[in-house]
């Protein structure tokens, strides 16, 4: 700002007084809120990490320094080594799903046409409603005795009734469920900001696509899919994001079983952490997750710099 | 061109509507069984409703407490986080070039850090030095974390869109910034701040982590973690009642969802990367 009012030659003396007085007003309006991230967003995350290196626990709760005795027992653990492909197996298929799932969507709602508010309703109704309840709804749906979805697999002559999948009692099916889940809540807020971006582009762009002859997919691959996808981006590193770091899915639905074949960075964290007490070793599984939000924030940081370049 | 355009329209968003929509159809057709009649396999569609389930929920379990502190919860949080985001997200909407545009995302990646990561420093921090274990007070200490970021966040992109000039016309009638602030500004971002108001109330409504790590007996329990942990008789989960407990909120939240969705959008989208 300084050097905007040098360049306004005899001016520059009001203005920089006008342009201190500005910076002096806007530290004191955002003063408060970095005041309140940094005591409840920074200061617990240094406690984390220091409580890492403690053997802090439920009943001695400051704990002793132990340096990387934390970190050695959990890298040994095959439950949490369990735990960090099992997170990143969650995260990178049900995304995969959300993103051509959405994609789809997006392009399908983002014109105007008869119905279209109560089918966006419609689609929208995962997001809007509270998780943790809605995961309790799928505990119903993947009951052994009654799941629903093994009625209509039963209809449909897809399995025998003697033979019905227990969807939460095997790994695998467990996993699945709980990667059906995930997509399924992940997927409206997806078509949201796709929609966003798709209709971010201006009719000129369409309008000279369609005279220069790109139609269908052409044109979707070469002009519409390049300028909606910052925006999509952004998106989809939110979803990932997101589901790494949530805990409410497969706590209410699985709780790590069976035989922690549904281990969860977070899920593993709190039971050691809260469960058994072992804050120390919780707080240090639990920072397992910061990779990931380090991979996200260059993600982000990089895509506002272009966004701020163009 | 018209035609092939309704064929995949409707063929794609019909369906996916059905398959995103139809646990909420099922948790309706299972709230109106009745509860010895949920297992039975000959009663899947044909059965004579009943509403005892809703009977259950309101007059036998702590489920109204629940909402009631989630609102209490609720209110509180809001307030705190628009007396503190939306003079932030101002002057961040303001200061142009670099410098606002990195604090904007810096504020905003901090939201990313989730309740996951820290929830053990928390719970210490809560027991040890705020007493505040088991209080509804200790949840409204701690869900601005999330909800300040956010908010900031969607407010620079409201105020993004209130052209300058109306401010500068404020000033040359002898207006203060501040006082274009409160008479200028935030009168015309109404339709923003409310936008802010459902997304900050609906985050507090899902929050799940904190609230199951700080709140320990059953009449201080928030809805989100109440319903999974409390509406279990014995081994016993009342299926129809819970059914039903999700129902509640869930349709309310979604109808004010969709009627600003758009404004959430334009905000989202507008913070910094445009």
């Amino acid at each position: 700002m300084a050097t905007v009012a040098a360049a306004r030659g005899s001016r520059s003396g009001r203005l920089r007084y006008v342009a201190e007085r500005r910076g002096v007003l806007a530290a004191l309006l955002i003063s408060p809120a970095v005041l309140f991230i940094a005591a409840l967003v920074g200061v617990p995350l240094v406690l984390a990490i220091y409580l890492s290196f403690t053997n802090a626990s439920a009943g001695s709760i400051t704990g002793k320094w132990v340096g990387l005795a934390n970190f050695r027992r959990i890298l040994h653990d095959p439950i949490f080594r369990g735990s960090l492909w099992h997170t990143a197996e969650m995260t990178l298929i049900s995304q995969a799903i959300v993103v051509v799932c959405a994609g789809l969507i997006a392009h399908a709602l983002v014109h105007k046409f008869r119905g279209r508010w109560l089918l966006r309703f419609l689609i929208l109704l995962p997001w809007a409603a509270p998780i943790s309840l809605t995961v309790i709804g799928f505990l119903w749906f993947f009951d052994p005795q009654a799941s629903i979805w093994n009625w209509f697999l039963v209809k449909a002559h897809i399995v025998s009734p003697l033979s019905k999948p227990n969807w939460l009692g095997t790994p695998t099916n467990a996993m699945a469920s709980i990667i059906t889940v995930q997509a399924w809540r992940t997927i409206p807020f997806a078509v949201v900001i796709f929609i966003a971006g798709i209709s971010s582009i201006p009719q000129e762009v369409n309008d000279a696509s369609a005279i220069d002859g790109a139609t269908g997919l052409r044109k979707f691959w070469h002009v519409s899919l390049p300028l909606q996808l910052p925006i999509a981006l952004v998106a989809v590193l939110f979803g990932i994001v997101f589901t790494a770091t949530d805990m409410v899915v497969p706590y209410i639905l699985t709780n790590g079983g069976p035989f922690n074949s549904t281990q969860m960075i977070t899920t593993y964290a709190f039971t050691t952490g809260i469960n058994a007490g072992n804050i120390g070793e919780g707080a240090a599984i639990s920072l397992f997750l910061l990779p990931v939000l380090a991979i996200v924030a260059i993600g982000m940081l990089f895509f506002a710099r272009r966004a701020e370049v163009t | 061109m018209a035609l092939r355009r309704n064929l995949f329209t409707y063929g794609i968003a019909v369906p996916f509507a059905i398959l995103l929509a139809f646990p909420f159809v099922w948790m309706f057709v299972t709230s109106l069984k009745p509860e010895a009649q949920v297992y039975d396999p000959t009663k899947t569609w044909s059965f004579h409703p009943t509403l005892a389930s809703y009977g259950f929920l309101f007059h036998h379990t702590n489920y109204v407490r629940w909402i009631e502190n989630s609102c209490f919860v609720g209110v509180l949080v809001v307030l705190i986080t628009l007396a503190v985001a939306m003079p932030a997200g101002y002057a961040l909407a303001r200061l142009s070039g670099r410098v606002g545009r990195t604090m904007g995302v810096g504020i905003f990646l901090t939201y990313l850090v989730p309740p996951t990561l820290l929830f053990l420093p928390l719970s210490r921090v809560i027991a040890q030095y705020l007493h505040l274990s088991d209080r509804l007070w200790a949840l409204v200490v701690v869900y601005p974390s999330f909800t300040i970021p956010f908010a900031i966040w969607l407010l620079m992109g409201f105020f993004k869109t209130i052209p300058q000039e109306l401010e500068d016309a404020a000033l040359v009638d002898g207006c203060s910034r501040i006082g274009s602030l409160v008479r200028i500004v935030f009168p015309i971002s109404v339709p923003g701040i409310l936008t802010v108001v459902i997304f900050t109330f609906s985050l507090v409504i899902n929050e799940f982590v904190y609230a199951i790590t700080f709140i320990s007996s059953a009449a201080n329990r928030t809805l989100p973690v109440g319903v999974p942990t409390d509406l279990i008789r014995g081994d016993l989960f009342n299926w129809p009642g819970i059914m039903g407990a999700i129902l509640i909120p869930s349709i309310p939240l979604a109808l004010v969802y969709n009627a600003f969705l758009n404004r959430f959008i334009a905000g989202f989208t507008g913070g910094a990367f445009r």
